[in-house]
């Protein structure tokens, strides 16, 4: 009965592509919440909010920036800080090496970018965290960097503003991290008694150590919508009280709730909404408005010669067109 | 004694089991026992000296962790007289995770803030194991402007697993109470000497630890996370904490070396929680030198030199 065998299959069945490996990643975004697809350049173009839901997706901390100064007023300031490694720390591999494989890939020397600018022409010490960079966590240069912003802010009396975006602490400096936030926190202190104005914005996610030190200091904290606040994280909680919490627990609007931010504002107002405060502190006469309203207050994203691969050249001119 | 023994403690108690044998047989006219007496206990000693000198950065958490450790309270009745505990933090609730009051320590008017674990369950549920809410930041907080406005110096007992980590507790701004204490301590115009005498978990532990003096009982830890926490983030395995304990540097010696902590109070041989009367003692010295060396410096050199120790902490390269 040989011939009933079945013989070893000279052609394979080769499986359809998965729905996200057909879309090209560069060319198309799949929103994590609603599943929306959306054209990368579009998506960029809308600064990254899913058009479907309202979604935030995180901004790098150079978007950020893009996002809410005066166009061209940026200037970095101690970008040349790097870490050290005060533990002689090693996991799967020595510190250092996570520390350098990171900024080849992100291009940035550490979790966070400081400088001076304007916003609606008043001018700001700016300093926006880097999510990608080892989870914007705060080791010393992360706390240095806040403290010299922050220096700077009294000393060329610009108002402080710090955006973060950060699971906390870096565990990788260990002591000397938890030190960063008594650092900050006493610069707190120290702008408070200069009166210099300190808004602190939370982005998508703010917790542990440094929402238990600057993050929650500012004189107005304000939060992007949707964005994880807290201070411990939530399997954590989970595994303490043993229940499951529910969906909205630690978000920007759950905190906001009970008291502890004062504004959630959608990204798109983010920059129009900080130069109505911002004027008002400074007592400066309202911002004036072209015709087209509100319309001209948002920045468009600067174009990134990494996110424009040739391919996607012929699709992305005609998106150009298209208004966000 | 019945005090617990960890593994690494049994060569020691099998000598005192010996030991104790020989005693009783020496003491009953037993002559081979009386002449390997000096000798056990010889190597009784040497034995010691091998074990304590050189715990492993885990055997320290453990005994940091020890069940009959004595307690921030043990301090407070030790070391201080007079003391009245106070209650609440005009907000929301009185946190008994924290122990406040002022009290007289060598005689003049401190006031007192203990992170106070339990001596057994009944006591740690009350305690909730020494981890605090906002309510006890803001109560600890509290009893430090009452400080101020007395001008009497702060003494603080840090013993703590970390914050809670609860629902209440972020509903109530877990965050926002630790941060607002280290802004607020900061501008103080008393002495704070803070000395961690068990745990020092993270924010949980600086959040009343802000302070002219740290100090450091021996056999403490003090790090931004737990070895367990650290385990499971970097090595997805809670068992791997030894390991994480190592790399942390998380040992008293680690932080008087890295700049962190201002000295070390030394413990017995065998830890504070063998021998408290001789710790109390330690610590007792410890506090009285400290405080000599802050009491005496006016309101702005106290703060100049606050800001600049905490400024300048941390470690970077510029390139």
């Amino acid at each position: 009965m040989r011939w009933f065998r079945r013989p070893t299959p000279q052609f394979i069945t080769i499986q359809p592509p998965t729905q996200r490996e057909r879309i090209g990643k560069d060319l198309w975004n799949k929103c994590d919440t609603c599943g929306a697809i959306t054209r990368t350049k579009d998506f960029v173009a809308n600064w990254k909010v899913c058009p479907k839901c309202n979604r935030h997706e995180r901004l790098d901390a150079l978007e950020r920036l893009d996002l809410l100064l005066d166009e061209g007023s940026f200037e970095e300031t101690d970008a040349d800080l790097v870490s050290g490694d005060p533990l002689k720390f090693v996991d799967s591999k020595p510190y250092p090496e996570r520390v350098e494989a990171t900024r080849k890939k992100t291009g940035q020397n550490d979790a966070i970018v400081t400088g001076r600018g304007t916003i609606g022409e008043v001018p700001v010490a700016i300093a926006a965290m880097d999510f990608p960079f080892m989870g914007g966590s705060m080791g010393c240069v992360v706390g240095e960097k806040v403290a010299r912003v922050m220096e700077m802010a009294i000393h060329e009396e610009r108002v402080c503003i710090t955006i973060s975006s950060t699971g906390g602490a870096r565990m990788q400096e260990g002591i000397l991290s938890l030190m960063q936030l008594a650092k900050t926190s006493i610069m707190c202190k120290l702008l408070q008694e200069n009166r210099v104005p300190f808004l602190s914005i939370l982005a998508d996610p703010s917790t542990a150590g440094v929402m238990a030190s600057f993050a929650s200091l500012g004189d107005l904290v304000i939060s992007e919508p949707g964005a994880y606040v807290g201070f411990a994280g939530r399997r954590v909680i989970e595994q303490t009280i043993r229940q499951t919490l529910p969906d909205n627990f630690q978000t920007a609007e759950f905190v906001q709730q009970h008291g502890f931010i004062d504004l959630v504002v959608h990204r798109h107002e983010m920059r129009g909404k900080l130069i109505t405060l911002l004027r008002q502190m400074r007592h400066l006469p309202a911002a004036e408005f072209d015709e087209e309203g509100e319309q001209h207050r948002i920045n468009t994203p600067s174009p990134k010669p990494a996110e424009a691969p040739a391919k996607a050249k012929k699709k992305a001119v005609q998106s150009d067109s298209r208004k966000s | 004694m019945s005090v617990q023994a960890f593994d690494f403690e049994k060569p020691i108690m099998e000598l005192e089991e010996r030991l104790g044998d020989l005693r009783r047989r020496a003491e009953e006219g037993d002559e081979r026992a009386k002449e390997r007496l000096a000798r056990a206990e010889a190597e009784l000693d040497r034995t010691r000296r091998d074990v304590y000198n050189k715990l492993t950065p885990w055997e320290r958490v453990l005994f940091a962790r020890h069940k009959d450790r004595p307690r921030a309270f043990d301090y407070i009745k030790a070391l201080t007289t007079e003391f009245v505990e106070l209650h609440g933090d005009r907000g929301f609730a009185d946190d008994k995770a924290v122990i406040c009051g002022t009290a007289r320590f060598q005689g003049s008017p401190v006031v007192v803030i203990g992170q106070q674990k339990g001596k057994d369950t009944k006591e740690n549920v009350t305690r909730n194991f020494g981890m605090m809410h906002p309510e006890g930041y803001r109560k600890a907080l509290r009893m430090m402007r009452l400080a101020e406005k007395f001008g009497m110096p702060i003494l603080v007992f840090i013993d703590t697993p970390g914050a809670f980590p609860g629902v209440g507790a972020e509903e109530r701004g877990q965050a926002e109470a630790i941060a607002r204490n280290m802004q607020e301590m900061f501008g103080l115009r008393v002495p704070i000497i803070a000395l961690v005498i068990g745990e020092g978990a993270s924010g949980g532990a600086l959040g009343v630890g802000l302070a002219d003096r740290v100090l450091m009982l021996e056999n403490a830890w003090y790090c931004v996370i737990s070895p367990e926490g650290c385990a499971a983030i970097l090595w997805k395995e809670g068992s791997m904490a030894p390991r994480a304990a190592e790399a942390l540097k998380l040992t008293a010696s680690d932080l008087l070396s890295l700049g962190v902590i201002d000295a070390i109070v030394p413990e017995p041989l065998g830890g504070a929680h063998r021998h408290p009367g001789e710790t109390f003692a330690n610590v007792e010295k410890a506090l009285v030198e400290h405080l000599k060396g802050i009491q005496d410096l006016s309101e702005a050199e106290l703060l100049q030199k606050r800001f600049d120790k905490y400024r300048q902490m941390g470690t970077f390269r510029e390139i």
